[in-house]
This record gives C-alpha cells, sequence and structure tokens, in this order.
C-alpha cells in the first residue's frame, strides 16, 4: 500500500489547490512562527509573506511542533486523532507535539464540520498528505545544506540525518524548507510504519480536563461581558402577546431587558442575577397551533397504514413475492422525541461592533453558522471571527446554531459584549430533537425464506437522508421496497447522533430477530444468509459490504459466545452498517425482580484503520451505552406543544449503576479509516430487544423499552 | 450586595453577592474557579460536584450566605499539579470523551474513596450513580476509580 502522492501545484498555490484537490480541508505549514503559545496562525491569508504561507503546522527552532486542529472537538476524539495523522506523515515523536484548536477560517481549512462522523474519513489522505510533504521539503533543505541528492538523506523521529551520519533536526532547516518549492510527489507512508497511528494517544486536553482549566464554552470570558438569559415560549405554537419586565429589572444585578422577536432577554451582572431576572419576567403567551403527541401518533399511523409515501427503493416485484407468500410477518416500531440533553448547555459569547462580529464558544458548524449570522445582522461574512471552544457533549445538537444566532441579536441589540447561557430547562425544551419516528416492516416467507420486504418510515419533518434506503437489507433481498412519508410539525426536530439510523436499525434488527424465529432458524445464520445474498460492489448505492459485514458478524457471536447458554442470561444480537462502518453486537441481559438489567455487551467493529485505539475504544463504549440507555428509557412526548421532561428529575438518562461491561473488537485492517463517533449506537437497542424477548417472552416494538415492557406485563395481568 | 468571607482551596476569599446565589456561580462568575460545571441546577447530574468540609456536596443547591464557616474544595483544589492520585487513575484510563462531567465525577470519586478505601464493584457503582457523563465514559470512570482505590490504599 505504498501511495505516492503526485502534487502538481506550487507553493504559494499549495494552500488552495489542496483544499479543491480533497474536497475537505485546507492545509498548510508555517516554518517560521515558533510554536510559542501566543502565536496564531496567520489570519489573513491574502497579506501572508511568502514564508509565512500556510497554517497547519508550525515547527520551532527546536523542533517542537505544533499542530493546528481544524474540526471542532465534541468529544469524538478529533482534536487528538487528526493532529496523529499529521505528526506520523511529519515523523516527529508524539511528545514533542502540541495541538491547537484552529478557529474558523474558511480561508485555510474547508468542511469544519463535526457531523456524520466524517472528520477522520474525509481528511484522512489530506491530513497526512501535509505531513508528509513538510517532511519532504525538510529533507530536501537538509540535502541542499550538505549539497547531496535528497534521495540519500532520511528523516525520522524530528531527525534528518545523511548517509555519512550527518544529523539535522527539523528545527534547524525550518527556515531553509519554507523558501523551497513544494515538492510534487510525496510518499506515504506503509501502515506497518506507523509509528503513532494505531498507538494509543492519550486525549489532549486530558491534563486541562482533570485540573478543571476553562476549556469550554461555557468557561469562556471576555472583560465587560454580560451575563444573558433567555426567555422563550414556554411550548411549540405559542407567541409572546405581552409582557411585564417591571419585577425583572427590580431584581439586584440585572442590567436590562430586551425583547426580540417572541423571546425576551435578561442582561445581568451575573448568572445567577440574569436567571432570576428571567424567572421574574411576567409574560403572556398567545397560542398558535400546539401539537401533541396522541394527535402525531394517530397522522404517523395513518401515514404508515393508509397513505402512499416516496419510494426510496424498489427492486423486483415485491407485490408479486406477497401475494404468494406462505406466511407474511408485519410489525410497527415506534419511538419518541429525544432531546440530544448535551452537559454542557447551550450558550454562545457575542460581541458585535461596527468593526466586526466576534463569536466564541462551543459550535459543529462554525462556517455555516457564521454565515447564519452574518444574514441576520445583515453583515459580510468576513466581519465575522469565530473562536472554537472544547464542547461538553454535540450529539448533533450543536449543528444547528440557533443559540448563536440569539447571541449576534441580543449583543446586537445591546451594543454590549454578551454570554448567553441556557439553563437546562432552556436547553432541554427548547431544543431540536431526534423526530418522533414509526416504522412499517414487513416480510413475505415462502418455503422457509424471506421472499420479499417492505420498510415504509413516518416521520416528523424529515425522512432517511442520502443513501440509507440502500443499507442493509438492500441487495440481500431480491423483492424489495422502501419507501417514507411525513408529517410537517411546529416541533423543531433535527440530527440526533447517528440520525435516522438509531432507530431504524432497532427496527429492523428487531424484526429480523422475529423473522428468524419464524423461519425456525438462528439469528445469527440468518443475517449471514442474506448476506450470501449480496454481490460485493454490484450496486454502486450499496454501500455497506457484505463481507466485511459477515465478519463482524462472526467476531461478535464468537466473542460473546453466542449459542452457548448460561442459567439466567439471556442474550440478543444486532449488526447494523453506518457512517461507512460495520458493527455487530451481542447484548446478555439478566433479569433482576422482573426487570432487565443489561449486563454486558461484545461488540465487534470494522471501521478500517483504528487511528486511535484508546479513543477508538471509548467512542464505540460510549456509543453502546448511549444507545443503550436511551432505547430504554429516553421518553420524550409533546402535550399542547410543551415537552414532557424539563430536567434530569424527569428525564431519564443512564446511570453507572445500570451499564453494562462492554468488550469491542477492532477487526484488524489496511483499509482506510471510516466513522466511529456515531456507529456502535445503532445496534445497541436492537441487541437489547431481541435479549429481552429471550428473557421474557415479549417482542418490544416500541422506546422506551422499559415502559412498555412494564405496559406488557400489565396487559398480560389484566 | 453583601460580602461573603470564603475558603475555597485553602484561601481566603471575599465575594460580593447576594445571599441566595448557589456557591457554583460564585465560584464560575465570581471567583474565575471554572472548573465546577454547570449541569441542571437541580442537583440531579453532578457536574457541579464539590467538597464541603470534605463531603462530596451539589454546589447549585448551596447559597453562599451558608458557606462562611464551611472548608470548600474544588476541581482545581484537589492537587497544584493533576497529581491527586484520582487524577492520575482519570488520566492513566484516557476516561474523558468530552470531559466536561469529569471534574464533578472526580470530586465524588476523591470523597467517596476517603471513606472507603477498598470498595467493592457494586459500591463504586452505586456511589457514582449520582453523576451523569451523556457520552457515557462509565467503564472506564469504574475502572479509574477502582485503580485510584488501589493506588490510595
Amino acid at each position: 500500500m505504498k501511495t505516492t502522492v503526485k502534487m502538481t501545484f506550487s507553493r504559494r498555490g499549495f494552500i488552495r489547490t489542496s483544499a479543491l484537490a480533497s474536497g475537505g480541508l485546507l492545509i498548510g505549514f508555517n516554518f517560521l512562527t515558533a510554536c510559542k503559545e501566543e502565536v496564531q496562525p496567520p489570519v489573513d491569508i491574502a497579506n501572508l509573506n511568502f514564508n509565512d504561507f500556510n497554517a497547519y503546522i508550525q515547527i520551532a527552532d527546536n523542533g517542537y511542533v505544533t499542530i493546528f486542529s481544524p474540526n471542532p472537538e465534541i468529544g469524538q476524539g478529533v482534536k487528538t486523532a487528526m493532529p496523529m495523522l499529521v505528526a506520523e506523515e511529519l515523523d516527529v515523536p508524539w511528545d514533542h507535539v502540541f495541538v491547537k484548536q484552529a478557529g474558523l477560517d474558511t480561508d485555510k481549512y474547508r468542511g469544519q464540520v463535526a457531523g456524520g462522523s466524517q472528520s477522520i474519513r474525509q481528511n484522512w489522505a489530506v491530513l497526512r498528505q501535509t505531513g508528509a510533504t513538510a517532511k519532504q521539503m525538510l529533507i530536501n533543505a537538509a540535502a541542499a545544506k550538505w549539497k547531496i541528492n535528497a534521495d540519500e538523506v532520511t528523516a525520522t523521529g524530528g531527525i534528518i540525518t545523511s548517509p555519512s551520519g550527518e544529523k539535522l533536526g527539523y528545527g534547524d532547516v525550518v527556515k531553509e524548507a519554507a523558501a523551497l518549492e513544494v515538492p510534487e510527489n510525496v510518499v506515504l507512508k506503509e501502515p506497518k510504519d506507523f509509528k503513532i497511528i494505531g498507538k494509543d494517544t492519550l486525549n489532549v486536553d486530558l491534563d486541562n480536563i482533570v485540573t478543571g482549566k476553562p476549556l469550554y464554552g461555557l468557561d469562556y470570558k471576555k472583560e465587560g461581558m454580560t451575563y444573558v438569559s433567555v426567555l422563550r415560549p414556554p411550548a411549540f405554537g405559542m407567541k409572546l402577546k405581552d409582557f411585564s419586565d417591571v419585577d425583572s429589572r427590580a431584581v439586584t444585578g440585572v442590567y436590562d431587558v430586551i425583547q426580540f422577536g417572541d423571546k425576551i432577554a435578561v442582561l445581568g451582572k451575573n448568572t445567577w442575577a440574569a436567571m432570576k431576572g428571567k424567572k421574574a419576567l411576567k409574560a403572556n403567551w398567545q397560542n398558535d397551533a400546539l401539537e401533541s403527541t396522541e394527535m402525531h401518533d394517530k397522522i404517523l399511523l395513518d401515514l404508515l397504514i393508509s397513505k402512499k409515501g416516496e419510494i426510496r427503493r424498489e427492486d423486483g416485484d415485491v407485490d408479486k413475492a406477497f401475494a404468494e407468500a406462505d406466511q407474511i410477518i408485519e410489525r410497527i416500531y415506534e419511538s419518541p422525541f429525544l432531546p440530544h440533553n448535551c452537559m454542557e448547555p447551550m450558550n454562545f459569547y457575542a460581541d458585535v461592533t461596527e468593526e466586526k462580529i466576534h463569536l466564541a464558544g462551543p459550535i459543529q458548524t462554525p462556517e455555516g453558522t457564521a454565515a447564519q449570522v452574518a444574514k441576520l445582522l445583515e453583515r459580510e461574512p468576513e466581519e465575522v471571527v469565530l473562536e472554537l471552544t472544547r464542547m461538553g457533549g454535540g450529539f448533533g445538537r450543536r449543528l444547528y446554531g440557533d443559540f448563536v444566532l440569539e447571541a449576534a441579536e441580543i449583543s446586537n441589540k445591546a451594543k454590549k459584549p454578551i454570554k448567553l447561557i441556557y439553563s437546562r430547562e432552556d436547553d432541554m425544551t427548547a431544543g431540536i430533537f431526534r423526530p418522533a419516528i414509526k416504522y412499517k416492516i414487513s416480510a413475505s416467507l415462502k418455503d422457509g425464506k424471506i421472499t420479499g420486504y417492505k420498510l415504509k418510515e413516518a416521520a416528523i419533518n424529515s425522512n432517511m437522508y442520502g443513501l440509507i434506503p440502500h443499507f442493509f437489507p438492500a441487495g440481500a433481498i431480491a423483492n424489495l421496497r422502501i419507501e417514507s412519508a411525513n408529517y410537517q410539525s411546529n416541533i423543531t426536530t433535527g440530527a440526533w447522533r447517528a440520525p435516522y439510523t438509531n432507530f431504524l436499525a432497532f427496527a429492523e434488527q428487531s424484526f429480523f430477530d422475529e423473522v428468524a424465529e419464524s423461519l425456525n432458524q438462528d439469528a445469527v445464520q440468518l443475517r449471514l444468509d442474506l448476506l450470501d445474498n449480496v454481490v460485493d460492489g454490484a450496486d454502486e448505492r450499496i454501500q455497506y459490504s457484505a463481507s466485511r459485514m459477515k465478519e463482524v458478524i462472526k467476531v461478535a457471536a464468537d466473542k460473546g459466545n453466542w449459542g452457548s447458554t448460561s442459567e439466567g442470561v439471556y442474550k440478543g444480537f444486532s449488526a447494523y452498517y453506518s457512517h461507512n462502518t460495520h458493527v455487530a453486537e451481542v447484548a446478555e441481559i439478566r433479569m433482576q425482580n422482573g426487570v432487565p438489567k443489561v449486563s454486558r455487551v461484545t461488540a465487534a467493529v470494522d471501521c478500517g484503520i483504528v487511528v486511535n485505539p484508546t479513543g477508538a475504544n471509548n467512542q464505540v463504549v460510549g456509543g453502546v451505552l448511549d444507545g443503550i440507555g436511551h432505547a430504554m428509557y429516553g421518553d420524550f412526548i409533546f402535550i399542547d406543544g410543551k415537552p414532557s421532561s424539563t430536567n434530569f428529575d424527569t428525564y431519564r438518562l443512564i446511570r453507572m449503576h445500570e451499564t453494562p461491561k462492554v468488550d469491542v473488537h477492532f477487526i484488524e485492517s489496511e483499509r482506510a479509516p471510516t466513522g466511529l463517533g456515531e456507529p456502535g449506537l445503532p445496534p445497541a437497542g436492537g441487541a437489547v430487544a431481541n435479549a429481552i424477548k429471550a428473557a421474557t417472552g415479549k417482542r418490544l416494538t416500541k422506546q422506551p423499552l422499559l415502559k412498555y415492557l412494564t405496559e406488557a406485563e400489565t396487559q398480560l395481568k389484566g | 450586595m453583601p460580602i461573603y468571607n470564603l475558603t475555597v482551596n485553602g484561601k481566603s476569599m471575599q465575594v460580593d453577592a447576594e445571599p441566595d446565589t448557589p456557591l457554583l456561580w460564585v465560584l464560575r462568575d465570581e471567583l474565575d474557579l471554572v472548573g465546577t460545571k454547570f449541569g441542571c441546577g437541580i442537583g440531579q447530574c453532578g457536574a457541579c460536584t464539590v467538597h464541603i468540609d470534605g463531603a462530596a456536596t451539589r454546589s447549585c443547591l448551596l447559597q453562599v450566605s451558608s458557606l462562611e464557616s464551611a472548608k470548600i474544595t474544588t476541581i482545581e483544589g484537589i492537587s497544584d499539579d493533576g497529581t491527586h492520585p484520582v487524577q492520575v487513575a482519570w488520566k492513566e484510563h484516557d476516561v474523558p470523551q468530552c470531559g466536561y462531567c469529569q471534574a464533578g465525577q472526580i470530586m465524588t470519586a476523591t470523597s467517596f474513596l476517603k471513606n472507603n478505601s477498598t470498595p467493592s464493584e457494586s459500591e463504586i457503582r452505586d456511589a457514582m450513580s449520582g453523576n451523569l457523563c451523556r457520552c457515557a465514559s462509565y467503564n472506564r470512570i469504574e475502572q479509574a476509580v477502582a485503580a485510584a482505590a488501589k493506588k490510595l490504599s
């Protein structure tokens, strides 16, 4: 796998051309700047001088290297893993590397987004090329100094060596290297030669996290900053009628009260004053259209049962397969809305002045959000300066910059630097929720085989996107129809960790478990047999690989002792491909006083090359536990536009005493890495539900599982 | 506003605050000790955990006016340089994902281990169950607490 990458652009053009070639990032070097704390990457690319031409790597005279991590860090580990890729090919010892979070810079970087588990996948080649190009330029500089051919020079660990044993540190030739042409070809390492990639590398912010240093948006402070708390309509479909701020203004520390749209901002000396001031507001609201879960349930079921949807994929003759079936299985699966509940509530700093718009805080989409702010305030995007902070979780919530727009609008009206802080109640009730979704899945069975498959999705606001209709079992069942429909609600919804597949996987993997049971087949064998029907590469819309899927299924079944029984332990199986990664899971449960407790999960994951094993393991374990927690407990409904929960006293998140041990087995691979922040989650709920079926005989089709298990038991007793 | 004399991390500090201000916001907004995090404001998530006279306590529910005789310890105060055995265990196990809840987790763990240096698995799981981690880094928190117990005993 020796990869020579041809680079056909000039040094000056390196920045722009590499951005175009990658479709991802803008990359580069800044050889002349030492990595001192106060040094910032060059901001205005038009003003960069000949040597100061890029902003990705900085090498100091002493050879220490600063690598800027461009993408937002939400806990998925890219602030560690992305610089690892650069350092690997640059060939420097990891303990000589400092990592800094880059701010939004659309000139230097492309795609500064944390979403879809794509940061590593999209930037795998680009970041390695960046490091390799820098290394080659350093080698060329040393060769010129020694007056020998660069082919004779080697470099490793930050040291360049001549054939006669002379040595130069990277820092010794930085200035000379910067004056050289950018090489046209660079050679990337073979995976067997990796020294950083594939090695456990501790989170670069670890020291700061465990000592409580300021890192997050909520920790960001500026002199003269005013704290802001906002009162929003208490229900979706309500509008502000009128309000009195007399009591609010009487609260000690409240500076001002400002209405904007249907919202009221209270500005205070500190967070507490702003929050108290908000509570003291007396607002009257008028109802527009108030929606409830009860109404949504009826609408979505009607869409599933009586209305035609949009065909998303159709293979073979589905109607014929169903007409000729020996048996038809049909089930409806139902999910609630879900809030994201990032531990760090939404917040943002904004200082809007005539000169510029200064924003700082946690946002997964800095570029898009900066553009939205500029549009809202009728300013130019170039006037926006956005600093990224570490984020106390994302899960999709911080893809949406609604809270940044609020902060900018308030600062613009107040003519002050402000810090907007959501209370937990604000965060949970003014969310961009995982939409409630229902699936109807049907299979026609004939002669002991599945001959046809129909899946219909009915969702609030929008439907499965991209290639999801072509995920498994597309390609595995000859007669197949995927259909979707939606209802437009005034409740705001959006991406939530593994959008759509977070519940679709549950529905589908529960369904196949039931099909296996009906056919009297083993659940694992049924999946392997179906995958035998898939020809890898035959349909370009089908991006999962049958062979890779079969491997994770076999490894999970083996490591999870599928098929062996022990007293009181019940197992469930699930496998799912999402975000370009194949995952299979075996969940084990034990019943304690009639309540299922997940006691162990074994996961097998094929995500290609594992860049940072410790970080990768953390992502999968967290994804599995997150998936179990929300499948078991996540309950969120609307009554007259109001969410059923407002804080953690009524909204149940999984806690340590409820968590199983999760064992993760990564498939050894030399393939390019794929997503990891999300793919561990989708299979978890199905694995648990299938284990609950094994334990209790009850096939649960609605989440949260615990609620409907209790309901099912009550009905049986009643 | 009244002035309160507080003892935080062994130092005497004066703050000018309304009597009902929760310690959490005094630490964060007035004393620039932002390691103590805001999560829920109702004592349910544990992100704001500090030690009051050595005992793990939710700072979001403690009014500043009640604390003049208390010894307050925050994450910034358990060691000068991140070398408390619990912090070391956290680093060795590379516990955090987003990391936001971890200061609260560490404060709960240090207080718990002071009272029980040889905890069983279920004692650790129960003791830590008051602290939410939305990234669900629970397996590693559990391992780190167990490892810290060994270091401390």
